[in-house]
């Protein structure tokens, strides 16, 4: 990153915005693999949930704080998409709540936010079980709300609604996605990328194109009798010690 | 020892950690994940988990020794103990955390004082334990022997 120009970096917005055709144009790009975010402050719990995601065959990046996904996202404070990590696209954030600084709710609204970024679904995890925090979640956005500690169970679920039983082929892919521009721009190999960034010794250098596919709306999962009744709450309750 | 005798020990161990409350069934989802590709992701999770445990209880000892006790910085540290306990299914910790949190919004400071303590004797517990466990495992794998798992967690 270090090395590219403004010239580079020039490019490297434009591509962010046509991102979408970039990615099925790239013929280098044929992970299967659902990338995830990670994102929780506890040591113990980013080791778990990479875990999780891992043997559920997901490429995970883990980092440690709100801020420090926005910065893999390319979404620091500048509010532009200016690190062009184009070809670590993100499939699902899964974020705990409660982090010190900027909370899993916060990272969320920015992540709504963002005219780019909006479409990834976000999943919200907490240990706490408070409907009202469910609620604003849910409302901001959030995909899902689980419970912790999080079992793998609930990461197949995930996996399973968001992403399917198999990979889409490119060209369904390619339907489905919102945005596909018929003058796309001019497509240029990305540039190399800098990674002292990230925090997870996980993260693969390799190229993951996958984007959020649309999906239908997840089946809902049991609840304890006391929650929600709006039908568009997805939520799993813990209900074992 | 032979494999087989080492594989009943571990196995009645587990079973008694379990039934005593020690664990729950989020420390046999651990043992779930772990596999040949990580071989030591349990041994990883929960040496994390004492570093971490251990230097929370440092903290809340500093914050319970002051005069002026912060009780913000107590209810910023229970909950991450609380949560890592959780996360890998030291029950009795995670207990002990609730409670203490309860008395923390109270203010109580000898209240407080006293769940430290009492969080504090579950972990030693669950660590002490835990490493038992560890060392049947490592024991089971240097015989040449798989680890068992039980299967009567959720």
């Amino acid at each position: 990153m270090s090395k590219n120009g403004v010239f580079s970096r020039l490019r490297r917005l434009e591509k962010v915005e046509g991102v979408d055709e970039y990615e099925y144009a790239n013929p280098s790009c044929d992970s299967d693999e659902v990338h995830v975010l990670a994102v929780d402050d506890s040591l113990v719990d980013r080791k778990v949930i990479e875990k999780l995601l891992k043997i559920t065959s997901c490429k995970v990046t883990a980092v440690d704080s709100g801020r420090r996904a926005l910065q893999f996202l390319g979404l620091d404070e500048e509010e532009t998409a200016s690190v062009g990590f184009d070809d670590l696209k993100v499939d699902l954030i899964i974020t705990d709540y409660c982090m010190p600084g900027m909370t899993g709710y916060e990272l969320l609204k920015k992540i709504k936010g963002s005219s780019i970024f909006r479409e990834i679904p976000v999943v919200i995890m907490s240990s706490e079980n408070v409907l009202a925090r469910i609620d604003s979640c849910l409302e901001e956005g959030a995909e899902d709300f689980i419970v912790k500690p999080v079992k793998l169970a609930d990461v197949k679920r995930l996996k399973r609604c968001m992403f399917g039983e198999g990979r889409i082929p490119k060209q369904e892919r390619a339907f489905n996605k919102r945005k596909l521009q018929q003058d796309s721009p001019e497509i240029t190999n990305a540039p190399s990328l800098d990674e002292n960034a990230l925090s997870s010794p996980s993260h693969s250098s390799t190229s993951s194109p996958c984007s959020p596919r649309s999906f239908s709306s997840l089946p809902s999962t049991p609840c304890s009798p006391t929650s929600l009744d709006s039908p568009t709450r997805r939520v799993k309750v813990s209900d074992d010690s | 020892m032979e494999v087989d005798q080492l594989q009943r020990s571990f196995l009645e161990y587990t079973t008694s950690l379990f039934r005593e409350g020690f664990l729950d069934g989020q420390f046999g989802q651990l043992q779930m994940l772990q596999d040949e590709s990580n071989p030591d992701f349990v041994v990883e999770v929960v040496s994390l988990f004492f570093e971490d445990s251990q230097r929370i209880l440092n903290d809340l000892s500093i914050t319970l020794n002051q005069q002026n006790v912060d009780y913000k910085k107590i209810d910023a540290n229970v909950p991450q103990l609380k949560g890592s306990s959780s996360s890998i299914g030291a029950q009795r910790v995670r207990n002990a955390c609730i409670a203490f949190r309860n008395f923390c919004e109270e203010q109580n400071a000898d209240a407080c004082r006293r769940c430290l303590q009492q969080v504090k004797q579950e972990y030693l517990l669950v660590k002490e334990k835990l490493e038992a466990l560890i060392r049947l495992e490592q024991q089971i794998v240097a015989a040449g022997g798989a680890i068992p798992m039980l299967n009567e967690f959720s």
